[in-house]
């Protein structure tokens, strides 16, 4: 699988190239700057673009940008962002193409490198991954009131899991439930929550995302 | 001032109001300035010392409500121009303050200059409305009048004189609605003169302000250093220190006792983890990435995605506020937010920041049920602080039952867009 790396600093770009290398995925390109980014997509077509939201020039969300405008150039280019820190209104952006193969990840992340090169390749293959962090923030907003309030405990996490964007057999692993017992709760949120049923995954989290994000209005 | 501007005949009823009430209080003011005098020549016994402090708070009662009025009619703030009185009880420093200080003996002259001058610019348009509605009146009762009766230059004896009076008394009419707003205005200048704050006083209190202010922020920014400096020493530092340990260790032992190894390896993942959490709430306290990333504008959006309650958001601003500025109206804001979430029982909030006279204007406001003020939580002080260390101002309006508005004012000039994203490279 071909990978692109935009990534200012050496020593997380290093780290990143040996990691995804480790894992059989060739990195055909790793750049530095937000611009070089979007070039370096249209050269190589990559399966999937790492990027880290603060690149130069500008060290704003330069990265950011520069994935959003590589996707629109490249449609339903997988793009996974990389970030010190996570913003809900990031996540929000970032899904709003409603193309899919879109992950948002704290670069605390790669600690698990498991679970880290499963994020790569689930964003590579169309689907999502939301770090814990932004759900845990658009969950917590709210406290305890709304139709989340009827959920479990056990849903709860389900939906949490849900969010991150993880398929039904994966969110049973991590949970060491049946993936009947999955889908079953599964079905039980989107009931309560009053969100039209998905078989597919990806649409899914956004369905899932969107509905966490717009509670309120 | 008011939004919507008096029609001119609301206007002259209004200030006729003020012509009736004024004089009034010129006379009392002038009653209060002799007492003033009085007490003066009082101080050689020591009578003359409470005396004389009674009446420097009734008199700067009296000119404080002046200023007050004279502020809405010039449409300009008045500023008090009195020293701050020394924190004592004792009576003889007090005294010594009060006539130490050159707005005491400025209100003294105005007192006087308001009873002479003051009071023939306000009695003007009265008399001249009295003048129009006499010329009105003689139409009526001139048969009961004995001998010639003159409305200004008309003598009136019969009828046809009666009717002539008019004349002069229109005249009256309109030199009353052309003069009155002019007499008003003149008499606020006027008192303005005497009231507000000479040049050097004004330069005097903003010295004593800045100082204040200065030694506030100076406190607040070491105290800032010294909690960041705690978070590191007891937080990162330390979690470094163990994640070495751990990794020395699992180093050690590699060999012989791999499963203990792996152990400390996992630990020391662990440890890594909760370092960066600790290092992210840290940076988010010092300079929220956001901020850095997005702006003001970016910062405030991605902030109320994650309030509890819906907040609408109006932002209009051509160009970005120097860093610091944005940074403090970012906290400032963060800060109203959270009040409202914890305090404010409120179903919606709304932040609207434009800016206009060279100021950013920030106003935050809520439904829930009112009541906050400065005294209530060190928070609202705490913005206050911040604020002012950039000549900012706020202003808390949240009467019982609400609303709750919050306005904050910042001085700023804005950069346009361009320069400031290329000069945040450095």
């Amino acid at each position: 699988m071909r990978v692109v790396i935009a990534e200012d600093l050496a020593l997380l770009r290093d780290g990143l190239i040996r990691l995804l290398q480790a894992h059989d995925l060739s990195v055909v390109a790793a750049v530095e700057t937000g611009p070089e980014l979007v070039a370096a997509t249209l050269e190589h077509r990559p399966e999937v673009a790492v990027v880290d939201v603060r690149l130069p020039p500008t060290f704003t969300d330069e990265g950011l940008q520069a994935a959003m405008s590589a996707r629109s150039k490249l449609p339903g280019l997988p793009v996974l962002v990389l970030s010190q820190h996570v913003e809900p209104l990031y996540a929000t952006e970032l899904l709003s193409d409603n193309t899919g193969g879109v992950g948002y990840l704290l670069k605390d992340r790669v600690f698990d490198v498991g679970e880290f090169v499963s994020a790569v390749l689930r964003v590579a293959d169309g689907g999502t991954a939301m770090d814990p962090e932004v759900i845990a923030q658009l969950l917590n907003r709210r406290g305890e009131q709304g139709p989340l309030a009827t959920l479990t405990a056990r849903e709860r996490e389900v939906l949490a899991e849900m969010a991150e964007g993880r398929s039904n057999s994966a969110i049973a692993e991590r949970l060491v439930v049946t993936e009947k017992a999955v889908s079953k709760h599964i079905n039980s949120i989107f009931t309560k929550l009053e969100l039209p049923p998905s078989a597919d995954d990806s649409r899914r989290v956004r369905a899932v995302l969107a509905y966490l994000n717009h509670e309120h209005d | 001032m008011s939004t919507n501007e008096p029609s001119p005949l609301q206007l002259r009823l209004r200030l006729l109001l003020w012509s009736a009430a004024l004089p009034g209080l010129a006379l009392v003011g002038l009653v209060l300035a002799v007492f003033f005098v009085l007490s003066l020549s009082l101080l050689a016994i020591w009578f003359g010392l409470p005396l004389l402090i009674l009446a420097t708070v009734i008199i700067r009662g009296l000119t404080e409500a002046h200023r007050g009025w004279l502020a809405e009619w010039l449409g300009t703030p008045i500023p008090t121009p009195y020293r701050p009185l020394p924190p004592t009880r004792n009576i003889l420093t007090r005294s010594a303050a009060i006539l130490r200080d050159p707005a005491t003996w400025r209100d003294l002259s105005w007192l006087f200059i308001n009873a002479t001058l003051g009071l023939l610019l306000t009695l003007l348009p009265l008399a001249l409305l009295a003048q129009a509605v006499q010329a009105v009146l003689i139409n009526l009762y001139w048969p009961a009048l004995p001998g010639v009766h003159w409305v200004m230059f008309v003598p009136v004896q019969d009828a046809a004189t009666a009717l002539l009076a008019l004349l002069p008394g229109l005249l009256c009419l309109l030199l009353f609605w052309w003069l009155s707003p002019v007499c008003m205005r003149a008499y606020a200048r006027l008192s303005r003169l005497l009231l507000a704050p000479t040049e050097n006083q004004r330069l005097a209190a903003r010295v004593q302000h800045l100082h204040e202010s200065r030694a506030d922020t100076v406190d607040a920014q070491a105290s800032e250093v010294r909690r960041i400096e705690r978070d590191l020493h007891d937080g990162a530092q330390a979690r470094l220190v163990s994640l070495g340990m751990s990794l020395g260790l699992a180093e050690e032992i590699f060999d012989h006792d791999p499963a203990t190894a792996q152990r400390l390896l996992a630990e020391a993942r662990a440890t890594t983890q909760q370092a960066l959490t600790e290092l992210r709430s840290l940076v988010r306290g010092i300079h929220p990435p956001v901020l850095v990333e997005r702006g003001l504008q970016g910062a405030i959006r991605a902030l109320v995605v994650s309030q509890a309650i819906p907040v609408t958001v109006d932002i209009d601003l051509p160009g970005r506020p120097p860093a610091p500025v944005e940074s403090a109206a970012y906290f400032a804001i963060t800060e109203v937010l959270t009040n409202i979430t914890k305090h404010a029982a409120a179903e919606r909030a709304w932040v609207r920041v434009n800016h206009g006279r060279g100021r950013l204007v920030i106003v935050v406001g809520d439904d829930g049920v009112g009541g906050a003020d400065r005294s209530g939580g060190s928070g609202l002080r705490g913005i206050e602080r911040r604020l002012d260390a950039f000549d900012g101002t706020i202003g808390i309006v949240s009467p019982a039952g609400g609303p709750t508005i919050v306005t904050m004012e910042l001085p700023c000039v804005l950069s346009s867009p361009r320069t400031s994203l290329s000069s945040g490279t450095g």
